[in-house]
């Protein structure tokens, strides 16, 4: 563990320090429902520091060394697993990956009983993936360690909005007055649900798009009650129109066919983002998804593949927003930068990235 | 002979149109006299009830008490003694045990043990299929020769039309209600709360308030053609409301009920019951009908305190911790709700939505005529259950303290008005609250 090594200019630190305050009291990060604009702008500029890292030859800082963290996955995941893996390794954390087959759980344990096990064996943060919605609630209020959500059910996927906020950042410079169209199975998408609370704390104006059996129920009564402050369109030639920014979700195949969708051929036929599609949508406009995607289906391949497409900006830029989470959780919850708390602190963010090598040469 | 004097309590018996202070006699077990204060005489026992409300033993027409097959989530004699804490004298228990309440012999078996429990009184119900499968009618003559009150297969919806016309045209016969929880499957869906803006918000599978209100317009219009006995069970929805409207206005032997936490709760009590800085995903919600909007709520309370609604029943449901302490869609259905149904129907006295006379009257005099059972009276000869409890008593609930082994309520640690101080039956104090000030 590094401690109270010198900072390396008072510049930094004061960055620093300006990055991690929105964040003081944050105890978990759930969903984005309850982050402050200021608080998802701190991690958009902690990300801009880590992307700095890992445009090095060596993209480590030990920023979390010391540190364990559980990669908790109920569900399978490929980019959101590995991410999440290599962001803590890149923090220099030591990661441990459980995941629900091969584990006790296929022996009937309990979700809670797992978790304290975890807690038992070290774990200082959980990241946890469930397929049920809700499950890291429960666990945040059990655990006396940090919960990250990377998915629950059908509810929430923070850490993929704020990549997407990032990315559409990056592209565009800002995020406020955007336009962005979020099409598909918003119904059971956790990426339109955090989407709809991140960018539009960001000031991004946002339409969900699909047929009435996959948009959430309340944004088609007419009581008014849904919960986001979105538009709803079901018409997908419409919606597009000169819009900033296009994301198609991914259907769910193995579930939707012959109920709520009479057929994929028929789903295409309406929401597929195709290039004639596309070029309804502003000339600038970039072309965003989650993965992972059934080209053919909801988005043709060549607009997957296409110049507008930025899917594999969203993929690496996820590292940099989860070294982010990761360290501002950390950070708020163990003794920051300055190390508040009485417990071992987070070493401050400054010093790795003003290098291991400046403590290095001095040494 | 043994002699009871309760003193100085407000009797308040709906069935009797009573409502004042005065002194009751008990005389072996059985009401003997209305007297003054002053009025002597030797008693072996004298209860002060001075500044309390004195009213018949609460008749609770639906409850699960678990036993036999899941004792460790409740037994008989801890579900007789938590309806006895909660001012219950009777309680009608469902048949969803294990193994299910199909024959004489099964029913012997709850009879027997309610026989060595203290508290309430122990009414089991039949099966109306056997096993709850849905295929094959239970026989309800055996039942009902066998002392069944009413028969129901619960938590699953008799969702087949022609069984269900067939057990109403049986009702005929024994005269005893059929009770459906009306949930229509395909339309509910598997949702695991009420379909609505917090289901969106959680991303929880929601049930429409439709799959109520369909199959209880199924039901009403099958009483209808049969002339059978129906009894809804727990109605949650403003449609199920609309609909018993119709019915009563058609003259139908259609009766319902509906629970204490769907007149106090709704469905924004999942977010933790202080929107989303409290606990959301609060299992200890979960119920099945689901906890619903607020009109729903409304609606289901202006029913009441308009008659359409007979019956208030607590649909007590215990379960174990692990059961409740999982992700929202693994947890069961359910609220412990003997021990909190006072002081949450309190609430709506003190709020003035529901009179004193209102609540009293849909916890006595009405369960015992809607399923044509002994009590729910005080009058002068009546078996001697009775309840003394304290209307504007505030005590914060602790289910630690709970007599049932359910402990599941989202209750816990509030604060409720309205407590049970005294509970009598057949003449016998069987509970007394220990922290009477």
């Amino acid at each position: 563990m590094i401690e109270a090594v010198e900072r390396p200019n008072g510049k930094l630190a004061e960055i620093e320090t300006g990055l991690t305050a929105p964040w003081v009291g944050r105890k978990h990060v759930l969903d984005l429902d309850d982050f402050s604009q200021e608080e998802i702008h701190a991690v958009l500029e902690t990300a801009d520091r880590m992307k700095e890292v890992l445009a090095r030859p060596i993209r480590r800082v030990p920023a979390l060394r010391g540190r364990s963290i559980v990669n908790l996955f109920y569900e399978a995941s490929t980019r959101t697993r590995v991410s999440f893996e290599v962001a803590a390794k890149n923090l220099g954390a030591d990661v441990v990956n459980v995941s629900a087959s091969g584990s006790s759980v296929e022996k009937g344990e309990t979700l809670l009983d797992t978790v304290r096990t975890l807690r038992a064996l070290g774990a200082d943060l959980l990241v946890m993936r469930h397929n049920h919605s809700g499950a890291p609630y429960t666990v945040a209020s059990h655990a006396d360690i940090p919960v990250v959500n990377a998915g629950d059910g059908t509810h929430a996927h923070p850490t993929q909005a704020l990549l997407d906020a990032y990315t559409i950042r990056e592209r565009f410079g800002k995020i406020e007055g955007l336009r962005v169209l979020i099409i598909g199975d918003i119904a059971h998408s956790r990426v339109a649900r955090s989407n709809a609370w991140g960018l539009r704390a960001l000031g991004a104006e946002v339409t969900f798009c699909g047929p009435p059996t996959l948009l959430p129920p309340t944004t088609l009564s007419s009581e008014g009650d849904s919960p986001w402050d979105v538009g709803v369109d079901m018409d997908l030639d419409h919606a597009i129109e000169g819009v900033d920014v296009v994301m198609p979700l991914r259907v769910q195949l193995e579930r939707q066919e012959g109920s709520r969708l009479a057929s994929l051929r028929g789903y295409a036929r309406d929401y597929a983002i195709t290039r004639a599609r596309l070029a309804r949508a502003a000339p600038h406009a970039i072309v965003m998804h989650p993965g992972p995607m059934n080209e053919g289906v909801e988005i043709d391949a060549d607009v997957a593949h296409g110049l507008q497409s930025v899917v594999q900006d969203q993929v690496s830029n996820g590292v940099a927003i989860r070294m982010a989470v990761l360290y501002l959780l950390m950070a708020a919850t163990h003794g920051g930068a300055r190390g508040r708390a009485s417990g071992p602190s987070v070493a401050p963010l400054a010093n790795g990235i003003e290098h291991v090598s400046a403590a290095q040469r001095r040494s | 002979m043994t002699r009871l004097r309760i003193h100085g309590g407000r009797v308040v018996d709906p069935s009797q149109a009573r409502d004042e202070v005065v002194d009751i006699v008990v005389v072996d077990g059985r009401i003997d006299a209305y007297v003054g204060a002053d009025f002597g005489g030797e008693y072996d026992r004298v209860v002060d009830a001075t500044g309390l409300v004195v009213s018949p033993g609460f008749i609770d027409l639906h409850c699960h008490l678990r036993e036999p097959g899941f004792e460790d989530k409740e037994t008989i004699s801890t579900g007789a003694l938590a309806a006895a804490a909660g001012g219950f004298t009777t309680i009608c228990c469902m048949p969803n045990t294990n193994p299910t309440l199909d024959t004489a012999n099964d029913v012997a078996y709850v009879f027997a043990k309610a026989r060595e429990a203290r508290g309430a009184r122990v009414l089991p119900l039949g099966t109306i299929t056997k096993g709850q499968r849905g295929t094959e009618l239970s026989d309800a003559s055996e039942l009902s020769q066998a002392g069944v009150v009413g028969f129901s297969d619960d938590g699953r919806p008799v969702w087949d039309g022609r069984l269900m016309r067939y057990a109403l045209m049986e009702s005929l016969r024994h005269k005893k209600p059929v009770v459906n929880h009306c949930e229509e499957p395909e339309v509910a869906d598997g949702g695991v709360m009420n379909q609505g803006r917090v289901s969106d918000l959680l991303g929880l599978k929601g049930q429409p308030a439709a799959a109520e209100d369909v199959m209880v317009a199924r039901d009403i219009e099958l009483a209808r053609e049969t002339g059978g006995r129906l009894h809804l069970a727990h109605i949650s929805t403003e449609g199920s409301v609309r609909l018993l409207r119709m019915a009563k206005q058609e003259g139908l032997a259609v009766s319902a009920e509906v629970t204490p936490h769907h007149l106090i709760m709704t469905e924004d009590w999942v977010l933790g019951g202080n929107g989303r800085n409290g606990r959301p995903y609060d299992t200890r919600t979960k119920v099945n009908p689901p906890l619903r909007r607020e009109q729903d709520r409304q609606a289901l309370i202006a029913a009441l305190a308009e008659g359409l609604i007979d019956v208030i029943a607590t649909d007590h449901a215990p379960h174990r911790s692990i059961d409740k302490d999982c992700t929202y869609d693994e947890a069961a259905f359910g609220i412990s709700g003997f021990e909190t149904a006072l002081g949450g129907l309190m609430q709506l006295v003190e709020s003035a939505q529901l009179t004193m006379t209102d609540v009293i009257r849909r916890l006595t005099i009405e369960p015992s005529r809607t399923f044509d059972i002994a009590g729910g009276s005080l009058a002068v000869g009546s078996t001697a259950d009775l309840v003394i409890f304290d209307p504007t008593a505030s005590w914060t609930v602790d289910v630690a303290q709970f007599n049932s082994r359910g402990k599941n309520t989202p209750l816990d640690g509030h604060t409720l008005q309205g407590r049970v101080v005294t509970t009598i039956v057949g003449g016998d104090v069987v509970y007394e609250w220990r922290n009477v000030p």
